[in-house]
């Protein structure tokens, strides 16, 4: 795959196969240690990204006529799984988000990376006579982004505007795994475009909280994968530490985090290809979280000292998971959402509602 | 390492017609008194429901219907199982027939046993109990010390085996026995027995439970006959076939709705307006309920396909039985009460009888540890 790699003629499995492949060779080549490192320092990895947008990915699941190869939406996010996988240190994810908003909307996509302004806090962000203000915190790449998808209150409705980010940073903090997180600053900034949007607002952290599960997903098989490698390689009393049955038994529960993390990001995806389903969404988002959490425990524990270290890869995926499973609403936001909705339909149209979807 | 497959299943139209047909039945049962969906758990004996279940086709689902059968899909079979457990009725008299023995009859079964066994489980007039531990071989099943020993026309049956569920009031028990002695491959020699109860010769004596429940038993076979036929497929294949059925019975949603009935009735108790702390927990245990639900019904489609996903069943069963046991943990901080043994129709009776059996959920169908460990191995690490 190069130039123009996402055909949809091919479907299932192969795709799948192909789209892994095509993934772990970018990371391969354009996402070494140094590529990491520069990131957390700051620098944009303009290589890794100009690789993932020769492939098409950024943009993959919009239509043709937004500059995307229609990919389906479960491809997609199975493509965004494995970046996780790789701890991808981009906003893929991000951009995705956005193209799918601008599109929903009828907006034009923009060239290059785009990120979102979580709205888990909300900022009032208004537009009045075409100019957006207020302020947008914990942006992710907010300042390394050219544009940033925001949902605004214009005239008494929820619209999706896209700004460009330049001035606007007030000041970049970084996510656990070294990730930027800017604050942004509108005053009368001049809105590239804007539409209604039904929702937006929830919409896009509802989207958020979808693709952030995606990835914690992808996450935790790394890093399962890690452990158990690390585990069979490790010798300790003269026997691999993974002979020990309290070690086994420690694998045996993060394997069991990491299915059924995945089986909660895929149930969410099925639900979501046209807009993010509220209540799997929020099943995903509450499982993942703590699955992130109890797996990296796991995960650490089993490395030991090593795992701790620098040199070891493990921290790129575990400090993803920290983040990740706070950002877009942690666990206890979506599980309350989650909880008030079903206490107030009733205990007997809970069943109904598990089985009716 | 091994690959774990949790494969999306689409329920079929047909799953979704039965789904209605069985919720509404169990409604018209609850309407008529005929049972309490809070005082039932999948254990719960009632030989009249179980009857009526045969009488709807609701037993041997996906059997050939020249055994009594209706030749229906794992997924509709599956759906009439969720909907029987979320719904509390009173099926323990035939779920362990219709879970594991008569499929196991069904594959490894000579005709004989086929046909004079089957159409009774399906009209729920026949009930099994599974003869797998001993009082020395509880999670080491390769320990097991019940002989057989070759006889005219067919084996003579000793020894004892222990947690023998509902043995008292079984028609059958399905016996892992030694056929040979113990050697260097120790699940080797080992067969399985269709054993008919209703014979002199054997004996079933109560184990009453912690709370003073009769289910277990003590079964005692003392050179009881069992006739060739009765043989599960060839003699020696006891193992082979034991850790097949064991997919069958560690994967199923009575491996994660066992306390489904204290988890509805906590939502109620708490309203339509529960606070922060409560609404948060309700919706952690929903989030793991649809979550398990998922893997344990790609399990059934798995089945379905004729793959045999012992060790996706196991970690179904592990992490589905660890949620089952928090359900009462957290909701008594909740709903503060205390817990009351008794015969009151009480939100505390329903969460005192539920810790009462909560240890029996990460114990029953192979224990936590175990579990583990079979997952373990599917990992590589064994």
């Amino acid at each position: 795959m190069s130039a123009a790699p996402m055909d949809d003629s091919a479907s299932g499995s192969g795709l799948r196969d192909d789209l892994a492949k095509t993934i772990d060779r970018v990371f391969e080549t354009h996402c070494a240690r140094p590529v990491r490192e520069s990131a957390e320092g700051g620098q944009w990895p303009a290589g890794l990204w100009a690789a993932l947008e020769e492939v098409g990915l950024p943009l993959a699941a919009l239509p043709e006529s937004a500059g995307g190869s229609d990919l389906a939406f479960d491809d997609a996010m199975f493509a965004l799984r494995r970046t996780a996988y790789h701890g991808a240190p981009v906003p893929l994810a991000e951009t995705m988000l956005a193209g799918r908003l601008l599109v929903a909307a009828g907006l034009k996509v923009p060239a290059g990376a785009i990120t979102v302004a979580p709205v888990a806090v909300r900022e009032a962000l208004r537009i009045e006579g075409g100019k957006l203000s207020g302020n947008a915190s914990r942006v992710p790449w907010g300042d390394l982004c050219g544009h940033v998808l925001v949902a605004a209150e214009s005239g008494g409705k929820e619209v999706v505007a896209l700004v460009s980010t330049e001035g606007a940073s007030s000041g970049v903090e970084k996510n656990l795994a070294g990730e930027p997180r800017a604050a942004l600053r509108f005053d009368a900034t001049a809105v590239i475009a804007s539409a209604p949007l039904e929702n937006a607002s929830f919409r896009l952290a509802a989207e958020g909280a979808l693709y952030r599960s995606v990835q914690m997903a992808g996450a935790l098989e790394r890093v399962l994968e890690y452990a158990l490698a690390y585990a069979n390689e490790r010798v300790q009393f003269g026997r691999p530490i993974g002979k020990f049955q309290a070690i086994q038994h420690l694998l045996a529960v993060l394997a069991g985090h990491a299915a059924a993390a995945s089986a909660a990001a895929e149930a969410a995806v099925e639900a979501s290809a046209a807009a993010p389903d509220e209540i799997m969404v929020a099943v995903a988002k509450s499982r993942c979280g703590e699955a992130a959490g109890k797996g990296a425990e796991i995960a650490h524990q089993v490395h030991g000292a090593m795992g701790f270290t620098r040199e070891h890869n493990l921290h790129y995926v575990t400090r993803r998971l920290w983040s990740w499973r706070d950002e877009f609403g942690n666990e206890t936001h979506w599980q309350t959402r989650l909880g008030r909705r079903v206490a107030s339909m009733g205990a007997d149209a809970l069943w109904p509602m598990l089985t009716g979807r | 390492m091994h690959q774990f497959s949790f494969e999306p299943v689409s329920f079929p139209p047909a799953a979704e017609a039965l789904r209605g047909e069985v919720r509404a039945f169990i409604a018209e049962e609850v309407a008529n008194g005929t049972f309490t969906p809070s005082k039932n758990s999948w254990s719960s004996f009632d030989a009249g429901f179980s009857k009526k279940c045969g009488e709807r086709g609701y037993i041997g689902m996906v059997w050939p219907k020249k055994y009594g059968g209706h030749e229906r899909t794992a997924l509709e079979r599956y759906v009439m199982t969720e909907e029987m457990l979320a719904g509390g009725a009173p099926v323990g008299g035939h779920w362990v027939a219709d879970r594991q023995s008569g499929n196991q009859i069904l594959k490894n079964g000579s005709e004989r046993a086929r046909a004079t066994i089957l159409p009774k489980i399906c009209s729920g007039e026949c009930y099994f109990a599974i003869g797998m531990s001993e009082p020395d071989s509880g999670s080491d099943l390769a320990a097991v010390r019940t002989r057989a020993v070759k006889a005219e026309g067919g084996w003579k049956i000793s020894g004892t085996k222990v947690w023998t569920s509902n043995a008292h009031r079984s028609h059958y028990l399905i016996a892992l026995v030694r056929t040979a002695p113990k050697e260097e491959d120790r699940h080797a020699g080992l067969t399985q027995f269709i054993i008919d109860l209703s014979h002199p010769g054997v004996t079933v004596r109560p184990i009453y439970n912690l709370y003073g429940g009769h289910d277990f038993n003590e079964t005692v076979f003392d050179e009881y006959f069992v006739a060739d036929d009765m043989v599960m497929g060839g003699v020696g294949q006891g193992w082979k076939m034991v850790t097949g059925e064991l997919a069958f019975e560690r994967s199923g949603p009575d491996r994660f709705l066992s306390t489904y009935q204290l988890l509805a009735q906590s939502i109620r108790e708490l309203g339509a307006e529960p606070d922060d702390r409560a609404a948060n927990e309700i919706g952690r245990f929903v989030a793991h309920l649809a979550t398990l639900r998922r893997m344990s019904s790609s399990i059934a489609g798995q089945l379905q396909k004729g793959a045999q996903p012992a060790v996706e069943a196991a970690l179904v069963k592990d992490i589905g039985t660890t949620f089952e046991r928090e359900i009462p943990e957290t909701f008594r901080h909740l709903i503060p009460t205390e817990p009351t043994l008794g015969r009151s129709e009480s939100y505390s009776e329903l969460l005192g009888m539920t810790m009462l059996r909560a240890p029996g959920f990460t114990i029953r169908g192979g224990t936590r540890e175990i579990l583990r460990g079979i997952i373990a191995r599917g990992l590589g690490l064994r």
